[in-house]
């Protein structure tokens, strides 16, 4: 429409991306700096590149536990929510259940509540309510999956749908007059049609799985620390190691920034909640 | 249609897993917000004291101003995000070239883990090591210190949420004015509209929905807020940053008054529901009572 110069919103955008970029530079900076080099004053430019504290992160043995806890929880917190939202979506689409319009609505209000609210009662059901004899939730990988679910399963319920509505209902009919079960129907009709839906809601729900904080920190004490959490323990008020803190959130950062370069285009949907579509 | 034995126990897993992890936990912090119950005091059992805990949060003045902070941030996080991310969707509009480059690198912070967001703005800020403040220092003899300065505190972890979240406001902005018709902003043209009434009268009223819905997102994610504030600041200096989140992860949680605490969490979780009430009805019900 406007015929202004194609030159100019580069640069505008340039600046922009600077704007989003430095920060995220700035943190690779600290990361590859000796500690005694971060307080003679700061400088932007790179002579030399010390891996020292990534080598140290992966030294520890501590930290290490908690890259393999996230890597656990996530996964798991991933598959289930996929596999279960899956299940739910495909009877919410083809099943006539009463009420399932309300059911749909319930399920996604679970992912409105701050989890600031949530954290004591999870809290005390997990240490003193959910526990078999000496078995209790708290403090385990598996613990964490499940409260995962809280938020992540609502969300997986919301992106599948679509997709499954989507899914023409003929399709399953069709198999079912051949006289196939319907477990092969869901497995070899429906199934294969959905993967590219199943595979966004995965790959989101395992990075919001990775990235959460709030929850880790507090129902988690040492067996299911996750690397969230380990990071929070870098930063005390005397003495913070700044080295290792920027290292271990670059690792924490990689899995997902991996993940944006292969997929930006078909999540980009998912994160703005179906806001946007493309 | 086939059994709907089957539809109920495909969907009975997750309703299981939301009712162990949704709704009891809702039921049991209403119940105890209404007990007196510290499992470490002298008396350890629980001990039934109406609205006692209620009474008390109502005038709580740690709390009342932690309410005071999440107010202010969320106002100026939400409303700079919506100004800064129209503007930068209508930038995207016309095609430039390395366009789809820009709009990628636009959408990163998106996909980063909130305490990482924090971590980096505490590298950037933090006084002696951070770039910031010595930029600030060096060129303008600004002296920035957010462990210090309340104000500073407050408007770095304004920024921080603005430079997070305003990709979500942008992308979700392009998608409505993408799909605009063009014809009303012709006619508008050949009637000699200028561009401010055009914005006001034909791009506003138009996108309208997806600013309700963009608004709404980011007030509900802006009033959970936790971890990247307690990872810049700590909820201080003092309580400067102490948003409700941070207020219970950092002086409720560790506290054992649990009737206290599962109060302040249940009014809380009230005033999240209040606030998206309140913006319903006054951004979608007065459209639907002038249509109807």
């Amino acid at each position: 429409m406007r015929n202004g110069n194609r030159w100019l919103p580069v640069l505008f955008w340039t600046l922009i991306s600077f704007l989003t970029l430095f920060p995220i530079y700035w943190l690779f900076v600290i990361s590859v700096k000796p500690a005694v080099e971060l307080f003679s004053t700061p400088s932007v430019i790179l002579t030399d590149i010390y891996w020292q504290n990534y080598l140290d992160v992966l030294g520890d043995r501590t930290l290490r536990g908690y890259m393999v806890n996230s890597l656990v929880i996530s996964t798991g917190n991933a598959v289930l929510c996929t596999l279960l939202g899956f299940m739910a979506c495909y009877a919410l689409s083809r099943f006539d259940l009463p009420g399932k319009e309300s059911i749909f609505f319930w399920t996604i209000t679970n992912r409105m509540a701050p989890p600031a609210v949530f954290l004591l009662p999870l809290f005390l059901l997990l240490t003193q309510v959910y526990r078999i004899g000496e078995f209790s939730l708290a403090d385990t990988r598996t613990g964490m999956i499940l409260v995962y679910c809280t938020f992540n399963l609502p969300f997986a319920i919301w992106t599948l749908r679509p997709t499954l509505d989507g899914i023409p209902k003929e399709l399953d009919e069709a198999a079912y007059v051949d006289g196939a079960s319907a477990w092969k129907v869901i497995s070899e009709v429906v199934f294969p049609l959905a993967r590219p839906g199943l595979a966004v809601t995965l790959i989101l729900t395992w990075v919001f799985a990775w990235n959460e904080y709030l929850l880790a920190a507090t129902l988690t004490n040492f067996n299911a620390r996750t690397l969230t959490t380990g990071l929070s323990e870098y930063v005390t008020t005397t003495g913070t190691e700044w080295g290792i803190m920027a290292a271990i959130s670059v690792f924490t950062l990689i899995p997902a920034l991996i993940i944006f370069s292969l997929v930006q285009r078909h999540i980009v949907a998912g994160l703005t909640f179906g806001a946007v579509k493309g | 249609m086939h059994s709907k034995t089957l539809g109920w126990a495909l969907l009975a897993p997750t309703l299981i897993l939301l009712f162990f992890f949704g709704v009891v936990p809702f039921i049991y912090v209403l119940f105890v917000s209404f007990h007196q119950w510290n499992p470490f005091a002298v008396n350890p059992d629980m001990i039934f004291n109406w609205a006692e805990n209620y009474r008390r949060v109502v005038f709580d003045a740690q709390f009342l101003a932690s309410l005071g902070v999440t107010i202010a941030f969320v106002f100026f996080a939400v409303v700079s995000e919506l100004i800064i991310g129209y503007a930068l969707a209508q930038a995207f509009m016309r095609d430039f070239p390395g366009k789809a480059f820009f709009r990628t690198i636009h959408t990163l912070p998106l996909i980063m883990a909130p305490i990482i967001v924090g971590s980096i703005w505490k590298l950037m800020t933090t006084p002696s090591i951070g770039i910031l403040p010595n930029i600030l220092d060096d060129w303008f003899g600004y002296n920035l210190n957010i462990g210090q300065s309340a104000l500073q505190a407050f408007t770095v972890t304004v920024i921080m949420d603005i430079w997070h979240w305003t990709p979500l406001v942008t992308l979700s902005l392009i998608a409505a004015l993408v799909s605009l018709p063009p014809d009303p902003f012709e006619q508008a043209q050949i009637d000699g509209a200028n561009k401010r009434q055009i914005f006001w009268h034909i791009t506003l009223p138009m996108i309208r929905p997806a600013i309700i819905a963009t608004v709404f997102i980011r007030l509900m994610d802006a009033l959970r807020t936790v971890d990247e504030v307690l990872m810049l600041t700590g909820g201080g200096p003092g309580s400067a940053t102490r948003y409700v989140g941070v207020h219970i992860f950092k002086e409720v949680f560790p506290r054992t008054n649990y009737g206290y605490g599962s109060a302040i969490s249940v009014v809380v979780l009230y005033l999240t529901i209040v606030a998206c009430w309140l913006l319903y009805v006054s951004l979608i019900a007065p459209r639907n009572t002038r249509k109807g």
